[in-house]
């Protein structure tokens, strides 16, 4: 079957965007840009997720790629050829929305074989195509059911099925497609996702502002806020070193603590206390003067007494979480959490302990920048 | 406020919504009230709000009988998924709302203090409509504790947000309700929530109420396996298991040595939890070989699900990791960490969590 894949998709594409756009005609400030300046490029065969809150730009970024929303500067281009001014249709796209988008009056062998009639494929070639499709996504018990009665997990996998059956498209858009699919279910069909993704090298692009969703679906994470794409990169990427501050908070939960912090010499000051940097922090940020320090909670260390890179702390709280403790404290006015595991000794509410902040793990930014 | 049901039963036609349960509230504390969807959380509460009478059974607050007391006569506060607010009254008259109903003095200094703890500060002046979805949530959060009623009930009220939005004033409603005096009762689907809030949880499952006690004490020794199921995310994995001398075995021979009670035989089922499951080995480890069908990645963990021998397993790791579909995982567990239940479902042993604390 990957034989037959890789053969039939010629039609696929690499996609360059080098655009902004405004629904104001005359945008002046960064607020007035849905998406500003932007230079991207998504892979031929690549699965991509576009992830932020809601209002980020990744729909109006979805949009623009689809051809439903033209930028209002810049281009477009598959394959290096400006489409910018053409439909969906004639860019060859795909689309699965948040809500199945079927015929109850067909089967659902009729509704996977659709868009495959509509391009005019031999109804031999059409009867293979339904087949795989339906097979990767446990449909083929229902092919000669009506859609009409099925339930919404099922309808929307028939939509699913009926954005992949075609292996001539450019690209395939996805937009939130899980919202409707039970929690429990979800797991399976972020799966079958996967599993399509390295059967057919579709190129795939997936909306949500649900992490869980993006991490486990895309190779590469597109982590969007105020209509700026802050970072690109693979799920350890965003979560080992955060290029942009609103990484580090955005994925994982609870994100990353964030301390101000001033650099003198070798030494980091915070809260008025001075640590003693290891000598390739000293390399990267001897000129940096105030900084931002970033610790994920799973890298804050706690312990009952002084350590080299630790800073003394009050506890707030401890929380059991179940699986790990949460360890809550303060320094100065600042939250800093450290999780913990649920062998280690855990300090209660009004202890002092000792919050390591400075290991390998530690990123410092200026301006929300990663700087090392 | 004291806040008791006894014996309350909810019918609706031929369907039984909630059957017999028996519940007092602890007196000024949070209680989670814990259930998938249609596990009857929403009748529950509209029951002790006085939105609804149960069939049969009695409400009491305080003592007093108020089984039959509309809401209108009860001092609630509620607060629902959906983001409810008065349309055409500003911020600040929807927070001052109750407040004036009931001729409080100094309505500008609590409005604005209540509107500072909640962010909303900046907007008093505009209309709902104005503000995003979040903001009119604690808009709606802020009208409810403006009561400063006895009872306040929260019906999955961060369901609708982002996640993160989520996080942010889920800690925060956490630390109102600390420092309030009200007996809270907040309805959610998911366990981590219930963790993260702490206080007390009440497990509900088909209309059943299956256990109630302080959260982390219900967590940590689920009375049965249903409750295991309802507050554990992902469930807990449950492997079929019978009891041999010096232990358990697992349908493909695979034994376990745990002290197993007298009475247990076979039908016995071994509960890991997910977190209980690794892929670095430690001395004494049972080790269960798989195939990874997905590795789900939350942010802070990765959740792997494997097929295996014995059963589908799910292993919760800290921090991301890489695993390629059909790759081989070996899932390590220490046997003391099992959970064990007999073939009614109780529970027969949990770990000793004592082993883990100091």
């Amino acid at each position: 079957m990957r034989r037959i894949a890789q053969h039939t998709c010629t039609d696929m594409a690499r996609i360059d965007l080098d655009l902004a756009h405004s629904y104001k005609p005359l945008p002046a400030r960064d607020a007035d840009y849905a998406l500003l300046p932007l230079a991207m490029t998504f892979d031929d065969g690549g699965a991509y997720a576009l992830l932020g809150p809601s209002g980020c730009g990744k729909t109006t970024m979805l949009n623009i790629i689809s051809g439903l929303v033209a930028p209002s500067q810049g281009t477009v281009r598959f394959d290096g050829e400006d489409v910018t001014s053409r439909t969906p249709q004639q860019r060859n796209i795909a689309q699965v929305f948040q809500f199945p988008v079927i015929y109850d009056t067909m089967t659902v062998a009729e509704n996977l074989a659709f868009p495959l009639r509509n391009r005019r494929m031999p109804a031999e070639r059409i009867g293979q195509r339904v087949g795989v499709v339906a097979e990767m996504l446990e449909l083929t018990a229902q092919l000669p059911q009506r859609a009409a009665g099925l339930s919404a997990d099922v309808k929307q996998k028939i939509s699913l099925g009926r954005g992949l059956v075609r292996n001539d498209v450019s690209a395939v858009l996805f937009d939130e497609p899980l919202t409707v699919i039970d929690p429990h279910l979800k797991w399976q069909l972020r799966r079958k996702l996967k599993q399509i993704h390295r059967e057919l090298k579709l190129t795939l692009i997936y909306v949500t502002h649900d992490q869980v969703e993006a991490l486990t679906f895309a190779d590469q994470v597109i982590v969007m806020t105020h209509g700026r794409a802050v970072q690109t990169g693979s799920a350890d990427q965003l979560f080992e070193r955060p290029q942009h501050t609103f990484v580090g908070h955005f994925i994982g939960s609870p994100g990353m603590n964030f301390l101000d912090a001033e650099i003198q010499g070798d030494r980091l000051r915070i809260d008025g206390v001075d640590l003693q940097m290891t000598a390739d922090s000293i390399a990267a940020l001897s000129q940096a003067g105030r900084v931002t320090l970033g610790v994920r909670p799973e890298y804050v260390t706690v312990s009952d007494s002084a350590r080299p890179g630790a800073m003394s702390a009050q506890v707030v709280k401890a929380q059991d979480i179940g699986t790990h403790w949460m360890v809550t404290g303060k320094i100065g006015e600042r939250v800093v959490r450290a999780r913990v595991s649920s062998g280690a000794a855990v300090p209660g509410a009004g202890d002092t302990v000792w919050l390591g902040l400075l290991g390998p793990h530690t990123c410092f930014y200026k301006d929300d920048r990663l700087l090392a | 406020m004291a806040l008791e049901l006894a014996d309350i039963v909810l019918r609706v036609g031929a369907a039984t919504y909630l059957y017999s349960m028996s519940l007092r509230l602890e007196p000024g504390a949070l209680t989670v009230v814990l259930g998938a969807t249609q596990s009857g959380k929403t009748s529950l509460l509209r029951i002790m709000a006085g939105l609804d009478a149960p069939t049969s059974g009695r409400v009491l607050m305080d003592g007093a009988d108020v089984t039959r007391v509309p809401v209108r006569r009860r001092d609630v506060a509620m607060v629902y998924q959906q983001f409810i607010n008065y349309p055409s009254m500003t911020v600040f008259g929807n927070i001052a709302s109750p407040l004036a109903l009931r001729g409080a003095p100094n309505i500008d200094s609590r409005v604005a203090e209540l509107a500072r703890k909640l962010h909303i500060d900046a907007y008093l002046d505009r209309l709902p409509a104005e503000l995003s979805g979040g903001q009119q949530q604690r808009v709606a959060l802020a009208r409810a504790l403006a009561k400063s009623a006895p009872l306040t009930l929260l019906d999955e009220p961060l369901v609708n947000l982002d996640y993160k939005l989520r996080e942010e004033l889920r800690e925060e409603l956490a630390q109102l309700f600390a420092a309030s005096d009200s007996t809270v009762v907040y309805a959610t689907t998911e366990p981590t929530e219930a963790l993260l809030l702490g206080g007390f949880t009440a497990v509900l499952d088909a209309g059943e109420l299956l256990q109630y006690g302080r959260t982390a004490d219900v967590y940590h020794h689920p009375k049965s396996i249903r409750v295991a199921r309802a507050f554990n995310d992902p469930p807990m994995n449950l492997v079929e298991a019978r009891a041999v001398a010096g232990g358990i075995v697992f349908r493909d021979g695979l034994r376990l040595p745990l002290r197993v009670p007298a009475a247990a035989e076979s039908g016995l089922t071994v509960g890991v939890r997910a977190s209980a499951l690794r892929v670095s080995p430690r001395p004494g480890d049972i080790t269960i070989e798989g195939d990874v069908q997905l590795a789900e990645i939350s942010g802070s963990d990765t959740f792997v699900h494997a097929a295996t021998a014995i059963a589908p397993l799910v292993a919760q790791l800290t921090g991301v990791h890489r695993f390629d579909l059909g790759a081989r995982v070996n899932l390590h567990f220490q046997p003391t960490e099992s959970y064990l239940f007999g073939s009614n479902g109780e529970l027969l042993l949990a770990p000793d969590r004592a082993a883990h604390l100091h």
